[in-house]
C-alpha cells in the first residue's frame, strides 16, 4: 500500500494523523479511497474531477504533471504540494 | 563510471552570437509592418480606485488615431482558472491586468490603450482620454494588509486553506497553508540554541535591458499573428487564446529575440491588447512599453515579512525549525509563497519544521516569476539565522552546513524525499577554495572587513519540449526548437544534440520558432531548457541515429543488425572496411532520395534540484554606511555542465542580482503608494563597476535520470547573496540587518543602533 502523507491543513480531516496506507493504483484511486475512508478530503484536494489547481502531486521524490492520473507504486509515498511551475504562472492562481 | 564527451564541457561560439554583437539580431522594437499603427497604454494615476468612467471621445477626434481600447473590448473571461500547459491561470485577473476592469489596483495598471498614426500622435491623445477616477484607500505593506481593518483589494478573494474558502468576508489574504514535519515543541524542548527573528524584503524588479513589447496583425479570416518578446511563444498563445476567446489554432506567436526576462516574460501585457487594437483598425499595431511602464506596469518580485526560529543541539545539529512567511502577491492573488515556504529550510535535515505561509493582496503590481521565486527572501531570513546559531555555537560555519546539509534521502519539510543532490558537495568545494582557506586581508583604508557564507535551494523543473532536426546534404543539422533562448540555450540544446550524434556544435544550425513551426514547448523558465530542451535533442538524435543506421543498411544490402553508430561513424560489424561518416552519408543519402528528420517530445520527471554556497568579503563604511563587495565566490551543483562559459554566465548574473536584491534594489513608494523611482537612475542596479570578477565554481554531482546529467543552473546563484553579504556585514561591524535592501541608510541606522 501506498504511504500518503496528509497536508498539515487536512489532517483535522483524519483524526490528526500525518500518514494513512492506502491502495490505489493511480493518485484518482488513492483518492477516492481516501474519501471514502475520511470524508470531505476530495472536496479540498480536487475540483471537477482534477487535482485543485493550487496543488500538485508528488509521487516518491518527482513532481507528476499526471495528476489524478499518476501512477502510484505500492510502496511509494505521495505527497500533496504546493503547485509550482517554469514561470511560476501556477502561483497565479487562487 | 563517468560518461566521456566529446562536445559537452567545450566552449563553443554561440550561434546566435555573431547578430547580437552586431547588432543584426532581431527584437521586437526592430518589426516593421506595412501600414503599422503605434500604440500606446494609458496606465492608472492612482493605487487603488474605482474607475467610474473612461471617455475616450476626444481623443478619437485627434487626427491620426483610429482605435480606442478597454476592458469593454476584451470579453468577459468569468472567475475562470485556466490550464496553460505550465500552470493556472485565473483569468478575470490576467484580464484585469491587462486592461482594468472596474477598478485599479495598482499605480501603472493599464486602464485604456490606442492606435494611432504614429508614436507622437498616439502619446498626445492618450492624454486625452478622461478617466473618472473614486479613489480608495491603498494598503502597501504586506503585515498592514492582513489587518480585518485594512482596504480590501477585492469584494470576491477570501482566504483558501487547503481547499477551503472562508467565505464569511473578503480578505487580501488569499491563502494560507501549512507544512508540518515531525514535533517543533518537542523539537525546540531539546535544543541547547534557539534563534529567533524578524525579517523584511523590499518590492524588487527582474530589471531586464529590454522593455516588453508586442506587435500584432489580426486578419479578416480570424487568424492573428504575434511577434512579442516572451520566455514562452506557446504560453503567450494559451493566454491570448483564453483572453480573447479565439481558438489556439487561429494565433500564430513568433518569438523575437529576448533582451532578459528572468521569469517577468511569462505573463500577458500587451499582446492581448494589440491584438484588439488590430482586429478594430484591421491594421497591425506595435505596442512597446518604456522603463518607468516597465517598472510600475509589470510583474516585479513581492516584498515579504518572514519570522524563522531555528534550534540547534549543543553538538550543533539542528533539532526544530519553525517558520512564518507573508509574500506580497501584489494586486491579485498569486505570489510565489508555495516555493519559498518549500524552500526556506530546504538545505537542511531538520527532523521537526512548522512553516506558515500566507499570499496576501496590497496595491503594487501584479508579483511575476523572478529568478528561483520565493527563495531568495526565504534563504535571506533562515540563513541568517543559521549564521547565528554558528556564532552562538562557536561552529565554523562550512562545518555547520556539513553537519546538517540535505543529502540523498533527506525529507523536505514540504514531504517529498530528496533524490541523489550536491548539497554537500558545494559546501565542501566552498570549504576548500582558497577563497575561503585564505584569511580576510586587511585593507589598506581603515573600514572594517568581513566574511559571510550562506547556501540556497532551487527545484528547477522538467516540462514539455520539443524539437526537431534535418540532417543536410553538407552533413550538418538544422535543429527547430521552441524553447525562446535568454541565456545562451540554444547552443547548450546544440551541443547535446552534436554530441549523441558524434559530430561538432558548429555543424548543428539551431533555430528557434513560432508556435507554427515547432511541436508544443513549455516556457523558457524554472532552469529547464538545458534540461528538457536538451533532452528533446537527444532524443531526436537517437531518431536521426536510427535513420541513418538504416541508410546505410540500405546502402551495404546488409542487415540493420548488422550495423553500428560509433561517435558520427557508421560501421559494419562484419567488414572493417565498411565505415562511412555522417557526413558522407548524409551526402549519399540525399542524393539516393532519402530524407533524414529525427523529432522528439519529452515531458520528463523533474530534476533533483540544485544548491549553491556563496562566500563573500565585504568592506563596510561606518560612517556612510556603504557596503563594498571585495571578493565574491558562488559554488553551485550544476549537474553537468554543458557549456561551462554559460554556466559560468549564469552563475555570475544571478550572484549579481542577489547583490542588487541585498544592497541596493528596492521599490520606493510614497504615502499614496506612487512609485517614486521607476527608473534605472533611481532604482540602483549593481553594475561590473560596482563589483569584482565574480568567481563561478562548477561542482558536477549529475542527475542520474537526464542522459547527459543536467541540472539546470540559472535560478539558484540568486538565491543566497542577501544572506552571505548579512553575515559579512555582522563580521564586519557586529550589526544584524534584517531587512532588505541593506541600502547605506539602513547600515548607518542599526550601527547607531548598536551604539
Amino acid at each position: 500500500m501506498a504511504t500518503v502523507f496528509i497536508p498539515a491543513l487536512l489532517r483535522d480531516l483524519c483524526g490528526g494523523r500525518e500518514t494513512v496506507s492506502v491502495a490505489g493504483a493511480t493518485v484518482r484511486e488513492i483518492v477516492d479511497r481516501l474519501e471514502a475512508q475520511f470524508p470531505g478530503i476530495k472536496d479540498r484536494l480536487c475540483q471537477d474531477d482534477e487535482l485543485r489547481a493550487s496543488i500538485a502531486v508528488a509521487v516518491g521524490a518527482e513532481v507528476s504533471r499526471q495528476g489524478l492520473s499518476a501512477a502510484v507504486a505500492a510502496d511509494s509515498e505521495v505527497h500533496f504540494v504546493p503547485a509550482i511551475s517554469g514561470g511560476n504562472l501556477g502561483h497565479v492562481c487562487n | 563510471m563517468a560518461q566521456v564527451f566529446q562536445v559537452i564541457g567545450t566552449r563553443p561560439i554561440r550561434h546566435d552570437g555573431l547578430d547580437k554583437v552586431t547588432g543584426r539580431a532581431q527584437y521586437g522594437a526592430d518589426i516593421q509592418l506595412s501600414g503599422m499603427l503605434h500604440g500606446r497604454v494609458l496606465r492608472s494615476s492612482h493605487a487603488h480606485a474605482r474607475i467610474k468612467s473612461i471617455d475616450a471621445s476626444a481623443a478619437l477626434k485627434v487626427p491620426g488615431v483610429e482605435a480606442v481600447a478597454t476592458a469593454a473590448d476584451l470579453p468577459e473571461s468569468g472567475d475562470r482558472i485556466a490550464h496553460l500547459g505550465e500552470g493556472a491561470v485565473n483569468l478575470r485577473h490576467l484580464s484585469s491586468n491587462c486592461l482594468a476592469r472596474g477598478k485599479v489596483h495598482y499605480k501603472g495598471q493599464a486602464v485604456a490603450a490606442l492606435a494611432a498614426t504614429n508614436p507622437h500622435i498616439a502619446e498626445e491623445a492618450l492624454a486625452l482620454i478622461k478617466v473618472d477616477y473614486e479613489p480608495l484607500p491603498p494598503v502597501m505593506d504586506v503585515r498592514e494588509a492582513m489587518k480585518d481593518s485594512a482596504p480590501k483589494l477585492h469584494a470576491d478573494v477570501f482566504t483558501e486553506e487547503m481547499g477551503q474558502l472562508k467565505k464569511d468576508k473578503p480578505s487580501n489574504v488569499a491563502k494560507h497553508f501549512q507544512f508540518k514535519l515531525g514535533d517543533v515543541h518537542k523539537g525546540f524542548a531539546q535544543a541547547a540554541v534557539t534563534v529567533e527573528r524578524e525579517f523584511h524584503t523590499a518590492t524588487v524588479h527582474q530589471g531586464y535591458i529590454e522593455p516588453h513589447n508586442a506587435t500584432a496583425m489580426f486578419n479578416p479570416d480570424g487568424n492573428v499573428t504575434i511577434w512579442c518578446s516572451t520566455q514562452g511563444a506557446f504560453t503567450v498563445r494559451a493566454q491570448v487564446s483564453e483572453l480573447l476567446q479565439i481558438p489556439v489554432s487561429r494565433i500564430k506567436v513568433v518569438p523575437l529575440e529576448i533582451g532578459g526576462g528572468f521569469g517577468g516574460k511569462i505573463r500577458v501585457y500587451l499582446e492581448p491588447v494589440a491584438a484588439v487594437l488590430s482586429k478594430k483598425t484591421g491594421k497591425p499595431v506595435k505596442i512597446l512599453m518604456d522603463r518607468a511602464a516597465v517598472f510600475e506596469g509589470t510583474g516585479p518580485t513581492p516584498g515579504s515579512y518572514i519570522r524563522v526560529k531555528l534550534g540547534a543541539d549543543k553538538t550543533g545539529k539542528l533539532v526544530a525549525g519553525e517558520a512564518y512567511l507573508a509574500y506580497e502577491a501584489g494586486a491579485f492573488p498569486g505570489s510565489p509563497i508555495g516555493p519559498g515556504a518549500m524552500c526556506i529550510f530546504a538545505c537542511y535535515d531538520i527532523p521537526n519544521v512548522l512553516i506558515d505561509g500566507f499570499d496576501v493582496c496590497v496595491n503594487k503590481p501584479a508579483t511575476a516569476a523572478y529568478r528561483a521565486p520565493g527563495a531568495t527572501n526565504a534563504a535571506f531570513a533562515s540563513e541568517t539565522v543559521v549564521d547565528e546559531i554558528c556564532r552562538q555555537l562557536k561552529i565554523d560555519p562550512l562545518e555547520f552546513r556539513l553537519k546538517n546539509g540535505a543529502k540523498e534521502g533527506t525529507r523536505r519539510a514540504d514531504g517529498p524525499i530528496y533524490p541523489r543532490i550536491g548539497m554537500i558537495e558545494t559546501v565542501e568545494a566552498a570549504k576548500k577554495h582558497p577563497h575561503y582557506v585564505a584569511p580576510l586581508a586587511p585593507g589598506s583604508s581603515p573600514f572594517p572587513r568581513g566574511r559571510g557564507v550562506a547556501s540556497g535551494f532551487w527545484f528547477n523543473i522538467g516540462l514539455k519540449s520539443s524539437v526537431t532536426a534535418s540532417v543536410n546534404n553538407d552533413g550538418t543539422v538544422s535543429l527547430v526548437e521552441g524553447s525562446t533562448d535568454i541565456g545562451g540555450t540554444r547552443v547548450s540544446v546544440a551541443m547535446q544534440l552534436a554530441e549523441a550524434l558524434g559530430i561538432r556544435a558548429e555543424d548543428v544550425r539551431p533555430v528557434v520558432a513560432d508556435t507554427d513551426s515547432v511541436g508544443y514547448t513549455d516556457v523558457t523558465g524554472g532552469s529547464r531548457v538545458t534540461y528538457a530542451t536538451g533532452w528533446a535533442a537527444y532524443e531526436a538524435a537517437q531518431d536521426i541515429k536510427w535513420q541513418m543506421l538504416e541508410k546505410a543498411a540500405q546502402l551495404w544490402k546488409t542487415d540493420l543488425d548488422n550495423v553500428v553508430y560509433d561517435k558520427g561513424v557508421i560501421r559494419a560489424k562484419d567488414d572493417p572496411a565498411k565505415k562511412i561518416t555522417f557526413k558522407e552519408l548524409a551526402e549519399k543519402i540525399q542524393h539516393k532520395g532519402g530524407i533524414v528528420v529525427g523529432r522528439a517530445t519529452v515531458d520528463p520527471p523533474w530534476p533533483g534540484g540544485a544548491f549553491a554556497t556563496h562566500i563573500v568579503d565585504v568592506e563596510v563604511d561606518p560612517d556612510t554606511g556603504k557596503v563594498s563587495i571585495l571578493r565574491y565566490t558562488a559554488v553551485q551543483d550544476c549537474g553537468k555542465a554543458i557549456h561551462p562559459s554559460y554556466v559560468e554566465g549564469q552563475i555570475q548574473g544571478g550572484a549579481v542580482q542577489g547583490i542588487g536584491w541585498a544592497l541596493n534594489e528596492e521599490y520606493a513608494y510614497n504615502a499614496k503608494g506612487e512609485m517614486t523611482n521607476a527608473s534605472f537612475l533611481d532604482y540602483r542596479m549593481p553594475t561590473s563597476l560596482d563589483l569584482p570578477m565574480i568567481d563561478a565554481v562548477i561542482v558536477e554531482v549529475p542527475d542520474p535520470k537526464h542522459p547527459y546529467g543536467v541540472r539546470g543552473v540559472g535560478e539558484v546563484p540568486i538565491v543566497p547573496p542577501p544572506a552571505a553579504i548579512a553575515n559579512a556585514i555582522y563580521a564586519a561591524v557586529g550589526v544584524r540587518m534584517n531587512e532588505l535592501p541593506m541600502s547605506p541608510g539602513r547600515v548607518v541606522k542599526a550601527l547607531a543602533a548598536k551604539k
